[in-house]
This record gives C-alpha cells, structure tokens and sequence, in this order.
C-alpha cells in the first residue's frame, strides 16, 4: 500500500537520504532501525510530507504522494507518533485527542471511548493539559491521537525514547489490539530487540541508505551489526 | 463624585480600545504576528460602513452586518494571499510588509475619501445618556463597553469551546505537528485573519459613530490597540479588555488633572505596567 521511489531528502546543502526504496503491505509492521543520524526520522517526514519530495518517490495506493502537505497526506489515512510526542500544550489530554480526529475518516473503531479503553489512565487525566502528564501517559496520547484519524498506516517514531522499561512494556502490550482492525505499521526504534519483537520485516539504515532488509525472524545478530554500523562484529571470545 | 465618574467614563473608553485591540490580540495569539495595518484597516471598515448607510440608507448597525462579512472575505484574501508568503521563523518581512499595508490603505483612502474627517451618522443615540445612580453615563461609550465584553465573551467561546479553537490553539503551539493531525495551519491563519476583521469592523462601527474619523487616523488606534494587547499579555483576550480598561481610566484621570495630559497619561499608565510586569497582565503562551 505504500511505497518509496529512489527516495532522495536533503535539509538545505545536507542529503540526508540517498535513493531509500521500502514497501510496506496493508496489515503489516515494520521496524526501521538504525543508529542516530541514519535518516530514520527524515524518511518518516518524507513519507508524512513535512518534507516535500518529487511525487513519484512515494506511492500511497497507487497514488504519487511525495509532492503534497502533510494535512492531504494525513486525509489518506496515514498518521504519525512524532517524535518527542510534540503534545499541543494549550489543549487537554481530551482536547489533544480529539485534535486527531480532525479530519477522522469514516466510522472507524477508534473513538474517544475506544482510545480510553486502550489507555485507562488518561480517562482519568483527560481534563489535565497534555504537557503535565508523565512522559509515558504523553505517548499513549500520541499515539491515541494518531489513531483517533482511524489511519491505515500508522508512523511511531521513537516511541521508546526516554520511557522507564515498565511504562514502554505498557505501550507495547497495547500494539496488538492496534493492529487487530488492519492497520499497518511502521515502527522507527533504537531499541533493536523490541522492534524485531513485533515487526513482520525490518529496515536496518545507516547514513541514509537501507543497508539491510528482510523478514524479522531471519535477522541474525552478525547482519544486524553490521548493517548498523557499516562493520562485521567483532567476536569476543 | 467627580472622580467617580471619571473613573466609569474611562472604563466606558476602555471598552473602545478593547475593541481596537480585540483583532489584534486574536491574530498575534494565533500566528505571532503583528499586523501595523490594524487601526489603519479599522478606518477603512469605517469608510465602508459609512458608505453602506449612505448609498443604501441603513442604520449603522445593520450596515455594519453588511460590512463584516465584507471585510471577513478581505481578511481572508489578505492573508491567504498576501501574509501567509512572508510568515516564518524571520518576524521582519510580516512587519515590512503590514507596515506597507498601511501606508497603501492611507494613501488609497486619502485617494477615495478625500482628506475631510466624516462621521458615522447615528441620529439620537449620538447624545443619548443613562442615570446610573448619581453619575450619568453616555448610551453610546456604554454601548462600546458592552459590545467589547460580547466580542471577546464570543472570541474565548470560539477559542475554547470549538474545533475551530482547538484547531487555533493547536497551530498557535506547533504549526509543523498540527499538519500532521490534518489540519493546513495557511488556512487556519487565514480564518483567523477573517475573524479578526469582524472584529475590526465592529470596532470601526464605535469608531465611526463616536468621533469623527479620516485617512490618517489609523496610526493611532493601533498604538492603542498595541498598548492594550502588551499590557494585558500577548494572547490572552480578557488580557486584552483589561488592557484597554487601563489605558482608557488612565486617559480621563490624566484629562481631569489637566487636559493636555489626556493622552501623555495613557502612554504612562502602559510604561509603567511594563516596567512592573514586563511579560503584561494575563500572558498566555510561554514565548
């Protein structure tokens, strides 16, 4: 359903991709890993269309996307957890999910009461503002907001990034139950064990190339390695 | 007695500049930017209203229904056009170019209008008062004050309570994130810059029908509008008709010590709030 051309993406006089070509199949998680500066949060700003590319170097069902604003391209039923959360601080926990579902898409199966069921404690906290939740409550509203547009591809990007392992297995525990209605996903992680966990295949990056790709169960440690730093393991006895 | 009723004929003067300030502060919270045409836009809105009662022979008030949905389209032309190509992390080119807006606004009406100063006729309500216990007060300045109590009653609901409102606030915090939540901030500005001009055509009704008014007023109202906005905190609206309160009380107290102090005690009265809280009043947004 969704498809990168010989993805270029520069920042001014910078290039931060050089020809990136994923696919990702309706239903299907994939995990994008790589060490920083691999370009694994510029390719998600490319697809969502905070950078604007040529539009042939994204295909979304067929369509060329790669030319247009990231509002048109969040109508197509792409959504994104950025980086960071990025909460809106003037607008409540509610107000912050609702904001997802600006522009919803159908009668889909998430609704503010589905999102709380996934997440109890933020019924709890939904008159709070966004930004005074702990930093594990303010990614699972991130990412209750992506879901409330009903998306059919969902974008984490990072979403373990300064989380506490107990609060992460949480969000983890609740990724199944997104992928139940069809969605599918793609999952840009440091953490590599955990994004093979859950991925169906894996994208290894490194300095803004895909230097490894193949189904998650198939990855042996020694590729990894050396996908992710550009050298074979070294063996210590 | 006589200062109490300075006092509540500067309150009734601070509901006009609220009403000056009201646009303004709703652009500024929204998109950080400040707009050096504004009072110069709030006299054109008066010429238009004026022109309406006098081609279709209207009552003012219903001219100005005629107006705003006018000046809502202009505003929205404006920015979509025009403000929303120089908006960006520089905040010079939107004041260079605002600032242009306003000399061309003066020159074109100037061209228009001629130079003579005009009023909006308003028949009786011009001299119109009201017994309030022992002071009396004009109809007209209590009109004003009300009128700037329902706009920004009415603005805060819109802000708080709608999609709309949540659509500005949630561009107002971060331009970039609320694109991806599907929502084109260029069309967010340019329903927020619309919104304002309603605003601004209800300030120009006041305007018009209190005092008289010519091309090359404008300036001035919008160094009260500013004044207002900075006292009250940048993009906090209730903020914003405190603000115009103050200014107006410190208007007629400075008057009443000594007519030439009128407007020298305005500028004084914001000074010395900016002196004391540099950030204004009620200011909302961190930045």
């Amino acid at each position: 359903m969704l498809q990168t051309h010989s993805l270029t993406a520069a920042y001014g006089q910078f290039k931060a991709l050089f020809g990136v070509d994923i696919t990702v199949k309706a239903g299907e998680t994939i995990a994008i890993i790589g060490a920083n500066g691999a370009g694994k949060t510029t390719l998600l700003r490319s697809i969502t269309g905070v950078l604007r590319n040529d539009p042939g170097m994204v295909i979304h069902k067929g369509d060329p996307i790669g030319a247009l604003p990231p509002d048109q391209v969040m109508q197509r039923g792409i959504a994104m957890v950025p980086e960071g959360r990025r909460l809106f601080p003037s607008l409540t926990v509610e107000e912050n999910l609702i904001i997802g579902g600006h522009k919803r898409r159908g009668d889909g199966r998430w609704t503010l009461d589905a999102i709380y069921d996934l997440f109890p404690i933020l019924r709890d906290r939904r008159a709070s503002p966004g930004t005074a939740l702990s930093g594990g409550q303010q990614q699972m509203v991130a990412i209750g907001r992506a879901l409330m547009s009903n998306p059919d591809l969902l974008l984490c990007d990072e979403i373990s990034l300064g989380l506490a392992p107990v609060v992460l297995r949480d969000i983890y525990a609740a990724l199944p139950r997104i992928l139940e209605n069809g969605a599918a996903m793609i999952i840009v992680e440091q953490d590599i064990a955990r994004a093979l966990s859950v991925a169906d295949r894996v994208y290894c990056m490194m300095e803004g190339r895909i230097t490894l790709a193949g189904p998650a169960r198939d990855m042996t440690r020694d590729a990894i390695h050396a996908a992710y730093f550009g050298a074979p393991a070294q063996v210590h006895p | 007695m006589i200062w109490l009723d300075t006092v509540v004929q500067g309150i009734l003067l601070g509901g006009l500049y609220a009403l000056f300030a009201a646009g303004l502060s709703l652009v500024f919270g929204i998109m950080r930017l400040v707009n050096l045409g504004h009072g110069d836009l709030i006299v054109a809105a008066a010429f238009l209203i004026l022109t309406v009662v006098n081609v279709l022979q209207l009552n003012p008030f219903l001219a100005a229904l005629l107006a705003a949905p006018v000046m809502f389209g202009f505003g929205w032309a404006l920015q979509k056009f025009v403000l929303n190509r120089v908006l960006g992390p520089d905040i010079l080119p939107p004041l260079l170019v605002t600032f242009g807006l306003s000399v061309a606004l003066q020159n074109g009406m100037l061209e228009v209008f001629s130079a003579d100063s005009k009023r909006i006729p308003a028949g009786p309500l011009e001299s119109a008062s009201l017994a309030l216990g022992p002071i009396n007060v004009g109809t007209m300045p209590l009109l004003t004050l009300a009128s700037a109590i329902a706009v920004i009653f009415v603005l805060n609901r819109i802000f708080y309570t709608t999609a709309l409102g949540r659509a500005f606030r949630a561009t107002s915090d971060d331009a970039v994130t609320a694109s991806l939540m599907g929502i084109n901030p260029k069309g967010v500005f340019a329903v927020a810059t619309g919104l304002a001009m309603v605003v601004v055509t209800i300030a120009a009704l006041y305007l018009g029908m209190r005092s008289n008014f010519d091309p090359s007023v404008g300036p001035a109202r919008l160094i009260y509008a500013f004044e207002a906005v900075i006292i009250g905190g940048l993009g906090s609206l209730w903020g914003t008709l405190m603000g115009g309160v103050i200014i107006g009380v410190a208007q007629t107290v400075g008057a009443a010590l000594n007519p030439e102090w009128q407007i020298l005690a305005g500028h004084l009265a914001f000074l010395v709030v900016l002196i004391i809280r540099p950030r204004g009043l009620f200011p909302r947004a961190v930045d």
